[in-house]
């Protein structure tokens, strides 16, 4: 299936025969980082443009330009439906993501054995085989339609970590996060167990070429001062990263989940660039998986914007290699459409117009930051050496040495402890026999195959002609297994809204009918809140919840956004769609305008004093016409409608644009007649183009009004030196 | 851990003359220090999930693999491997991979294969 920008994907396709679906490849990809020259402009760290794309807003004055960062951008998407969160996959990727990450359900960590079947999830979704092969598919297209590889990721973890990395890997999933010590300090799994399983599904990663993301980032979203676990971070990824290499995976796969830890009001880059600089001194033949600080976010989108751009700021003062993006919503909410993308914009727009910054100002190496980076790398140095004392990982595990909220080797007594032999998963490693043996590819440890002959050492799975990763047509396919929950269910509940002309307000399910309403009151916030929610109830919205409110006086205002749904659908056969004026490329304006010098006299007609609409479609400062060549001559306000067309005359002019207000006595219709006739009169209306323009003048009403071209509100120079161009060369044409 | 005030200026008396490199270096060494006995284990050691993992690469579904290593673990049998069983079964008695696995799960030829892999 080819996608076309301007048709839907279809989910039922997707899961048609998705039995025999095989993803097309596996392991992870880079972009390609080099230099660009895009719209006149050279960018350093960038990367190639993609075939379709929706560029920043101010791409509109830059030729229509969406430049890339060298990094991998990511987009978390996980609304607890697969089949909606494929149509968010699809617009992220327009917006630049090329890295999409699935969150799991909530609980899936604790489940002993693999899920199937295409149940819904609670803050993720299961992840099933046949959600990440449909998922997979998906991407497959959306890769193709946007011209750049996808790497789809998940989770590695819980207590059926193997069997996820083989899964993983029959599936084509390129990217995971693994980590064991996430799995004993967050999820309570034994840590024996754990460091047991992550060897092995390590061992699955490393041969599907699968990057592996790290959980440091973990303590500091758990710590109570996140700034003071800094030094424990270096700890975690250092136990992490060599673990990892010493079970195969290759040091160009091993990413640092980093976060910095720090947000403003503290003073987040004092705090947060010391930081970054000693991770990536020490970890260096390693890459960097920036994220964004979540510890500080609120309910505000627009702070945690802010302080996202900081943290851009610090990927671009040292590295990244995957920049992840957090939504601006997820403290109040499990992310909308919306803010996604939001998101993956505000990463492209700061990383781009921060490109190539250490060209410009460097890094000191001396001084505060020199000072602070070394006494980070200190104290990581210090706790490694008392766990060391204390017996070894396991041991300062139970003595609760990590995610203290002291800065080591301060010790506030209030780590996270577990026992050796405690937790889930406790006394379940078995201890491998002398005859062990597995007849596989990608297992780690000690593995008897030579009992059966030694000509199959270095290719177990050749003892049964090939296993799943050489042959995937065996690979066993569970389609579903809860005939209440599952796609087809919910895809028939939403029918109405698929393939027909019903449409419904949405923030993240198809037809979920959720809006936002931003109010402000004169009052205080207490009582802002409950005048919100009556607002609301006014309005007709159901469910109505506040989901943002701020002080901008204790008594003279306050700003209350609350949520809610509509109960109304629309019909969009029955909307009236304004026709959309063609427009040119910038280029071929000025190319045409060049070969062909058009002169234009212009003002306010009759009675009318209103200027600024006709200065901006003319003046070159606000992309008037003047901007593509176009010479004009404005001849002020309140122009008589004959000394538009004298002047015309006088000047030899090819246009003449006569701006007009709507006023008594359909004056403005009659103004549009008479310019018309007089220039009849004149003998030289076939040699004029006469357009009139104005807030409420439209197409049909000047056409009526023998005029040649109307504009309303919302036109642009663009469209104006368009309908010139057009119209002079049909001139020229019927002059021949 | 008890709480202790923050005693880095002593504690640090050894790391203050290092220089970056020789600090960077000593931060590996102890991370290999740390790393090795937990390779080790792993390198020793299997679960349930890793021989499901390796049943599920073996062409069994995550529902046949549950029950192969579930019945396997009962007779103490995870640590001669799932696969192994399922392996040596199956030349033993002349069946193909997957007959040889689904029977094992149905408690079929448990004793005989531990018969022949523990003897």
């Amino acid at each position: 299936m080819k996608l076309k920008p301007n048709e839907k994907l279809d989910i039922r396709h997707i899961l048609d025969d998705l039995e025999n679906y095989r993803p097309e490849k596996r392991g992870w990809t880079w972009r390609k980082a080099q230099p660009i020259n895009l719209g006149g402009f050279e960018y350093k760290q960038a990367s190639p443009s993609l075939d379709k794309f929706v560029p920043l807003q101010a791409a509109n004055y830059l030729g229509g330009i969406d430049p890339q960062p060298d990094a991998v951008i990511t987009a978390e998407i996980a609304s607890g439906r697969f089949e909606d969160d494929i149509r968010r996959m699809r617009m992220a990727a327009y917006h630049g993501a090329d890295h999409i990450m699935v969150i799991r359900t909530a609980g899936q960590s604790h489940f002993d054995g693999l899920l199937e079947g295409t149940p819904q999830g609670v803050g993720g979704i299961p992840i099933t085989r046949k959600q990440l092969r449909a998922q997979r598919k998906a991407l497959d297209y959306i890769e193709e339609e946007v011209g750049r590889p996808i790497n789809y990721h998940s989770y590695v973890s819980g207590v059926a970590g193997p069997e996820i990395a083989v899964l993983f890997t029959e599936e084509g999933v390129n990217g995971a996060h693994q980590d064991p010590q996430y799995n004993i300090l967050y999820r309570n799994i034994n840590m024996i167990r754990s460091f047991v399983d992550a060897a092995e599904s390590k061992k699955v990663m490393a041969y599907a070429n699968i990057a592996q993301i790290d959980g440091a980032h973990n303590a500091n979203a758990t710590a109570r001062d996140a700034w003071k676990v800094m030094p424990e971070l270096l700890v975690q990824h250092a136990i992490n990263s060599v673990f990892s290499e010493k079970t195969g995976i290759k040091p160009e796969n091993i990413c640092l989940s980093s976060v910095p830890p720090a947000a403003p009001p503290s003073p987040d880059l004092k705090l947060n660039l010391p930081y970054a600089v000693a991770l990536r001194e020490f970890f260096d033949k390693y890459k960097i998986r920036a994220q964004m600080n979540t510890k500080y976010m609120d309910s505000s989108t627009r702070e945690a914007t802010v302080t996202h751009v900081l943290n851009l700021m610090i990927s671009r003062l040292t590295s990244a290699d995957i920049q992840s993006t957090i939504t601006p919503d997820e403290g109040r909410n499990v992310p909308w459409h919306i803010y996604n993308i939001e998101a993956l914009d505000t990463t492209k727009q700061a990383m781009i117009g921060m490109d190539d910054l250490l060209s410009m100002v460097d890094i000191k190496n001396e001084g505060y930051i020199y000072d602070k980076k070394r006494e980070i790398q200190e104290r990581a140095i210090l706790m490694m050496e008392e766990i060391i004392e204390l017996g070894g990982y396991y041991e300062a595990v139970e003595a609760g040495m990590f995610v203290d909220s002291g800065e080591y080797p301060e010790r506030n007594g209030d780590g996270i402890s577990r026992e050796i032999n405690g937790g889930i998963g406790a006394g379940s490693v078995i201890r491998r026999d002398k005859n062990y043996m597995a007849p596989v590819t990608a297992h780690f440890g000690y593995n008897n195959v030579k009992q059966y002959g030694s000509e199959f050492v270095d290719n177990p799975a050749k003892l049964i002609d090939g296993c799943t990763f050489e042959k995937p047509e065996m690979i066993q396919f569970i389609d579903e297994l809860d005939e209440s929950d599952n796609v087809y269910l919910r895809l028939d509940e939403s029918e109405k809204y698929r393939n027909s002309n019903l449409v419904k307000p949405e923030v993240e399910w198809l037809g979920d009918g959720v809006v936002t309403v931003d109010l402000f009151f004169p009052i205080s916030r207490k009582v802002a809140k409950e005048a919100a929610i009556e607002a609301g109830k006014r309005m007709n919205l159901t469910d109505i919840e506040v989901i943002h409110s701020e002080v901008l006086h204790p008594s003279e205002g306050s700003r209350v956004q609350i949520k809610g749904r509509v109960n109304f659908d629309i019909d969009v056969s029955k909307l009236t769609i304004p026709k959309e004026l063609d427009t040119l490329s910038e280029d071929e304006i000025f190319d045409y305008v060049k070969k062909h010098p058009i002169k234009v006299v212009a003002g306010t007609g009759g009675n009318d004093e209103h200027s600024v609409g006709i200065r901006e479609v003319l003046d070159i400062k606000h992309g008037g016409v003047e901007k593509y060549g176009i010479k004009y001559t404005y001849l002020g306000t309140s122009v008589p409608i004959d000394k538009f067309v004298d002047a015309a005359i006088e000047m030899d002019a090819d246009v003449i644009m006569m701006s007009t207000i709507i006023s008594h006595d359909d004056v403005h219709y009659k103004n549009m007649r008479k310019l018309h006739d007089y220039a009849v009169e004149k003998g030289v209306r076939d040699k004029l183009i006469l357009i009139a323009g104005g807030t409420q003048v439209t197409p049909e009403i000047a056409m009526k009004n023998k005029i040649d071209q109307g504009f309303g509100r919302g036109t642009t120079g663009r469209h104006i030196a368009s309908f010139i161009v057009d119209k002079h060369k049909e001139m020229i044409r019927r002059a021949r | 851990m008890k709480e202790r005030n923050d005693d880095f200026v002593n504690r640090r008396k050894h790391l203050k003359d290092l220089s970056d490199k020789e600090l960077k270096d000593y931060f590996y060494q102890l991370a290999d220090r740390l790393v090795d006995p937990l390779v080790k284990q792993g390198y020793e050691s299997t679960s349930k999930s890793i021989e499901r993992s390796i049943l599920l690469r073996m062409g069994f579904s995550s529902i046949e693999s549950k029950k192969i290593v579930d019945m396997l673990g009962e007779h103490d049998l995870l640590r001669k491997g799932a696969g192994h069983c399922v392996y040596r079964l199956a030349k033993e008695k002349k069946l193909d991979i997957r007959s040889s696995g689904i029977a094992l799960g149905n408690g079929e030829y448990i004793e005989f294969i531990k018969e022949v892999l523990t003897k």
